[in-house]
């Protein structure tokens, strides 16, 4: 099969061949298997709604056939550029939803923020709770821009857990950070995460002193959030530990949630590192200057501009396109695309150029991510429209609260990644998103979507969230027709067709009921537009449209992005 | 170098006769009857639990050298644990348990856990994802492999997974991951050997529906994989939901442990049939950079004694569970984490990434005892510094596959851990068959001068036959080999050239045909 001959190509001969560039990622393909047009060029071909879905399932976190009219009726330049124009505000911050008639929030009010202080322990869980469902209400907002994906790209990246940070202040900051950097300059992003209060708790920054520098965040500095790890990143052990000293004297001051930086933990030796680094040394500073020594040290791993370039890039790629970097995409994506990046590292270029490319429309990079469990909640979710409570702060808080927990419950705790690295289905090879799947989240996936769309989520005693089938096809060209009702709802739903075996077997086995001549579904439609009253009439239709959205939802098509 | 020559007895795959009671099957023409037997002496009914310990766990505060006490204080005074609180071992007055370990220790005494010291590979990578990569693929610290040990073993094992699996001989899951995902240790080279089992009885029903062949693109790629997944929690689902409710627990696991609970499912599991051969478990929080312990006051409580204590509480629950359900003969398990942490603790109560730590293998079936001597703790030491191996963790898997799993010596050594391991004296079983080795019985002398500026000596007692000697760094990076050679039964003498040696701490390693063992030395 074709795994075997991917897989054991790296581990046949005891010393898997090495490609001189990409030593660690994924040798190549398949033979089979055809990676599309390695071209940056922008993309010429034919603007139809299959290029607008790919390109909405890619940037946005799901998507209406009201999103795809528009979209596919712009340019392909225009509808990259409409997705890639963030709000010019950004989001109103969480707020106190987690009042309970027994448990009141004494200093902040219903309804009303609680970022701006003080911390209250006794309720640091329910404002993390409510910052969760606040980034839910994000994700799940009708916005027509790519923010949300960026940003959890970032999350993934500066990869912090917000159960460990501590307060929920700063980790709300953090994510206000991640958000409002999210399509500028990484190399002011890298420095503002590097004195970030979040990631100072995290990597055990603000514990990292001259008497024992704390070597925990100079090495993801190198390891994960700039140079990588690989035949191209060769800093040594020495390195990390004289970056940890650069580093030293970085606080947190607990009353106003920022960071500073106090000089007398700071260490004032010059540092000096290795070939790998040109043997730079850095020049120790005594007083405030010491903090100057950050600027020098994140110079220092610009000058690395390549490498740091080519990591950033590959990461990214990985996340819009697709896990696999062959030495094709290397040479022809990765490196150009790099190279206009390292110029001044502003990050919106980069991705604006990369989705606009010949490659990134190629019919072969179309259908072949799988989902995170996010998108599996979140696209679904948009798809049907799902409708969340407008009455009370609380309902809502809850509502959303509840589908960050079902993500959780699929095997994505946003917020809180397993560990630095972030989740393994963007680093771990060779799975990479395929490790998002197996016989335990596979099967809760099934059921989370099916428990939107047919059964119904209950959030709250009562409440239920659950998809309106009915409003579902009547969105759709037409909806009286069997076979185009299937073809329109197989387009917004998967990213690979069905036979038309499949589809007249779905047809039959649901919205016919068993039968073979379309009318019965024709019939049952029109009687329900007649008297749309008539409950009978109502739960014909429903039933055979929960059949077969059921079927489509459970198919492994459905996991695919 | 040469080492590998004298350890390597490896021959090709294909060169490689398979014996059944001596009887080599290779030259019969393989008929269905010769395979069914080839499959049941593979398949000894023996379970392994790997218990991977997230984050790198700090050895040294573990399996706590209590010999080494006055220069320990010196390297980690606000951490170590008082020597009056850590829990003695029967029999053994040079080492101890962490006080949280009280579970532990008294497996230790009543003989079901082997303890092996300082276990690691030349040149420790430091990177979490890198070490633990290194860990599950079993592969040097500079070679890149992408399937785990366990998963080749499988793959192995079960000839053509996943194709026609299961089936009438092998109903079960080669392998099970307790949680929420599978573990890259069991990835083999065709895919993962493993499934993911976070609640055995409720199995989700998934609908079979008609199936389209593949498109030949990237997304058809994913899509084949994303169907083997549904068809292979189908195919398990009945017969993980039949042993689950086979049996109960017969003991009482610790609450709010999240190892306790996974490891009684794996009981479960067991007892309620499955042929199950690998479960992997895993607990995080290991990356104790800081708060390690409450306080230098109080160094028996904080973060590593809450880990320790669920670790210890969760095995010695599982372990009784197994001598209860009656499966204990059959069942043995290892913790492991991707590396220790540094001798010298920083300033923030905790510790930096290290390099090697001990492995605590347990189990009714394994020699009870320490296998290694305790690290040996320099009496200055810099940050630098880092517990050298003795061990090499591949000879902990080569253990498991030829002694408890019982595959061929040639088998491990080509395709499941790429050269020969010698193996250690883990498993009662390997008595029968092997010497035992202590490194506590061979004779490697302590270098003089010592400490030295140019030239210092080094005395070792050869038994006769292959020896080694091996210059490590402080930071585990091989950096020589002083000898390499057969030689006679005889005391030796190797002068060291340290004249281009930084100054520092460094360690030497012998190796013999009855074992090895190190001692550190220092360079002026």
């Amino acid at each position: 099969m074709e795994r075997r001959a991917f897989i054991t190509q790296t581990i046949t001969g005891k010393t898997p061949v090495k490609d001189p560039v990409l030593d660690i990622q994924n040798q190549k393909l398949p033979d089979h298997l055809d990676l599309g047009v390695a071209s940056i060029t922008p993309f010429s071909g034919t603007w139809g709604r299959a290029e607008a879905i790919h390109l909405l399932r890619r940037t946005l976190f799901g998507f209406t056939k009201a999103d795809v009219d528009f979209f596919a009726a712009m340019t392909m330049s225009d509808a990259v550029d409409y997705i890639m124009t963030t709000p010019v505000n950004p989001p109103l911050p969480p707020l106190n939803g987690y009042n309970t008639s027994t448990l009141i929030d004494p200093n902040i009010s219903a309804g009303s923020t609680w970022v701006n202080g003080p911390d209250d322990n006794n309720f640091t869980n329910k404002r993390r709770n409510s910052l969760y469902a606040w980034w839910m209400q994000q994700i799940l907002n009708p916005d027509r821009n790519i923010r949300e994906k960026m940003t959890l790209f970032w999350h993934n990246h500066f990869s912090t857990e917000v159960e460990n940070v501590g307060s929920p202040i700063i980790a709300y900051n953090h994510h206000k950070l991640l958000r409002d950097n999210c399509l500028g300059n990484f190399r002011t992003f890298v420095k503002s995460v590097t004195t970030d209060p979040a990631m100072l708790v995290y990597l055990n920054g603000y514990v990292n002193t001259k008497t024992a520098p704390d070597e925990n965040y100079a090495r993801e500095l190198m390891e994960l959030f700039t140079l990588g790890k690989g035949p191209d990143s060769q800093y040594t052990e020495d390195d990390v530990k004289n970056a940890a000293k650069v580093l030293t004297g970085w606080r947190i001051n607990n009353t106003n949630y920022t960071s500073f930086f106090n000089s007398t933990t700071h260490e004032t030796s010059n540092k000096t590192f290795s070939s790998f680094f040109g043997n730079t040394t850095i020049t120790g500073q005594t007083g405030a200057n010491g903090a100057l020594e950050t600027d020098d040290l994140l110079n220092m791993i610009f000058a690395k501009s390549d490498v740091v370039a080519r990591y950033i890039v590959r990461r990214l790629y990985r996340y819009f396109v697709y896990y696999v970097i062959d030495a094709n995409i290397e040479t022809n994506i990765i490196i150009p695309l790099a190279n206009d990046f390292k110029t001044n590292w502003d990050v919106k270029p980069l991705v604006t150029a990369l989705l606009k490319s010949q490659h990134f429309f190629d019919p072969n990079n179309m259908g072949c991510n799988i989902k995170n469990p996010i998108e599996v909640i979140s696209t679904c979710s948009k798809v049907f429209n799902l409708q969340y409570p407008s009455t009370t702060v609380e309902d809502q808080y809850q509502a959303w609260y509840s589908m960050f927990t079902l993500g959780a419950y699929a095997g994505m705790m946003i917020g809180n990644p397993p560990n630095v690295s972030g989740w393994p289905a963007y680093y771990q090879t060779p799975q990479f998103t395929e490790s998002w799947l197996n016989s335990d989240t596979l099967p809760k996936r099934i059921s989370i979507t099916v428990g939107l769309t047919v059964v119904g989520y209950q959030y709250k005693t009562g409440k239920k969230l659950q998809a309106d089938v009915i409003a579902f096809a009547k969105q759709l060209a037409s909806p009286e027709d069997p076979t185009k009702l299937i073809q329109d709802a197989i387009d917004l739903l998967l990213p690979i067709d069905l036979s038309t075996a499949s589809k007249t077997t779905l047809k039959q086995s649901t919205l016919l009921f068993g039968q073979s001549n379309d009318y019965y579904w024709t019939n049952a439609w029109n009687d329900y537009l007649a008297s749309p009253n008539d409950a009978t009439k109502k739960g014909t239709v429903t039933t055979g449209l929960q059949l077969m959205l059921k079927y489509l939802l459970d198919l492994a098509e459905n996991q695919l992005s | 170098m040469k080492r590998k020559e004298f350890l390597k007895k490896a021959l090709p795959a294909t060169m490689v006769p398979f014996f059944i009671n001596g009887i080599s099957i290779k030259t019969m023409a393989s008929t269905p009857m010769l395979e069914a037997i080839k499959r049941a002496s593979l398949k000894n009914g023996r379970v392994f639990v790997l218990i991977q310990l997230n984050g790198g766990n700090d050895g040294l505060n573990t399996i706590i050298p209590v010999d080494q006490y006055s220069n320990l204080s010196a390297a980690r005074s606000n951490i170590l644990i008082q020597q009056s609180k850590v829990l003695s071992l029967t029999g053994n007055n040079a080492t101890g348990m962490h006080p949280a370990m009280t579970g532990l220790r008294s497996m230790y005494d009543n003989g079901k856990v082997s303890i092996v010291q300082s276990v690691g590979y030349p040149n420790p990578n430091f990177s979490h994802f890198r070490a633990t990569d290194i860990w599950h693929s079993a592969s040097d610290s500079n070679q890149y492999v992408g399937s785990g040990w366990a998963g080749r073993y499988l793959e192995d094992v079960y000839a053509g997974f996943p194709a026609g699996y299961p089936n009438t001989n092998d109903p079960d899951p080669l392998a099970i991951s307790i949680g929420y995902s599978v573990s890259t240790v069991l990835m083999g080279p065709t895919g993962s050997t493993g499934i993911a089992i976070s609640n055995p009885t409720s199995f989700y029903q998934l609908v079979n529906g008609t199936v389209d062949p593949a498109p030949n693109t990237p997304a058809g790629h994913e899509l084949t994989y994303v169907r083997l997944v549904l068809q292979q929690t189908q195919a398990y689902n009945n017969t993980v939901k039949t042993a689950a409710q086979a049996v109960t627990n017969k003991a009482t696991y610790p609450a709010n442990n999240s190892l306790g609970d996974q490891l009684k499912i794996v009981a479960n599991l067991i007892a309620g049939g499955l042929q199950t051969p690998i479960y992997t478990v895993s607990i995080g929080g290991f990356d104790t950079h800081s708060s390690q312990v409450t306080s230098s006051g109080s160094t028996e409580t904080g973060s590593h004694a809450d880990l320790w204590k669920k670790v210890s509480d969760a095995i010695a629950a599982f372990q009784s569970d197994c001598d209860q359900l009656g499966i204990a003969d059959r069942v043995a398990g290892m913790t492991y984490s991707e590396f220790g942490r540094r001798i010298k603790s920083n300033a923030s109560l905790g510790t930096d990434h290290g390099a090697a730590a001990p492995v605590i293998v347990f189990g009714k079936n394994v020699n009870p005892g320490i296998i290694g001597s305790n690290p040996n703790i320099p009496a200055s030491v810099t940050v630098n510094d880092n517990v050298p191996m003795q061990y090499d963790f591949r000879q902990i898997y080569a253990s498991v596959l030829e002694d408890w799993f019982q595959a061929s010596v040639s088998k491990t050594d080509s395709d499941l851990l790429f050269k020969h391991f010698d193996t250690l004296a883990i498993f009662k079983s390997s008595l029968d068959v092997k010497k035992v080795r202590s490194g506590n019985s061979l004779t490697l002398m302590q270098n003089y001068p010592n400490p030295f500026k140019d030239f210092t000596n080094i005395e070792f007692v050869s038994p006769g036959g292959q020896v080694e000697l091996r210059l490590f760094d402080s930071q585990g990076r091989l950096l020589k080999t002083l000898a390499d050679g057969v030689v006679p039964k005889g005391s030796y003498t190797e002068v060291l050239d340290g004249t281009h040696l930084p100054a520092g701490n460094y360690y030497y390693q012998l190796i013999t045909a009855n074992g090895q063992t190190g001692r550190h030395l220092v360079k002026l």
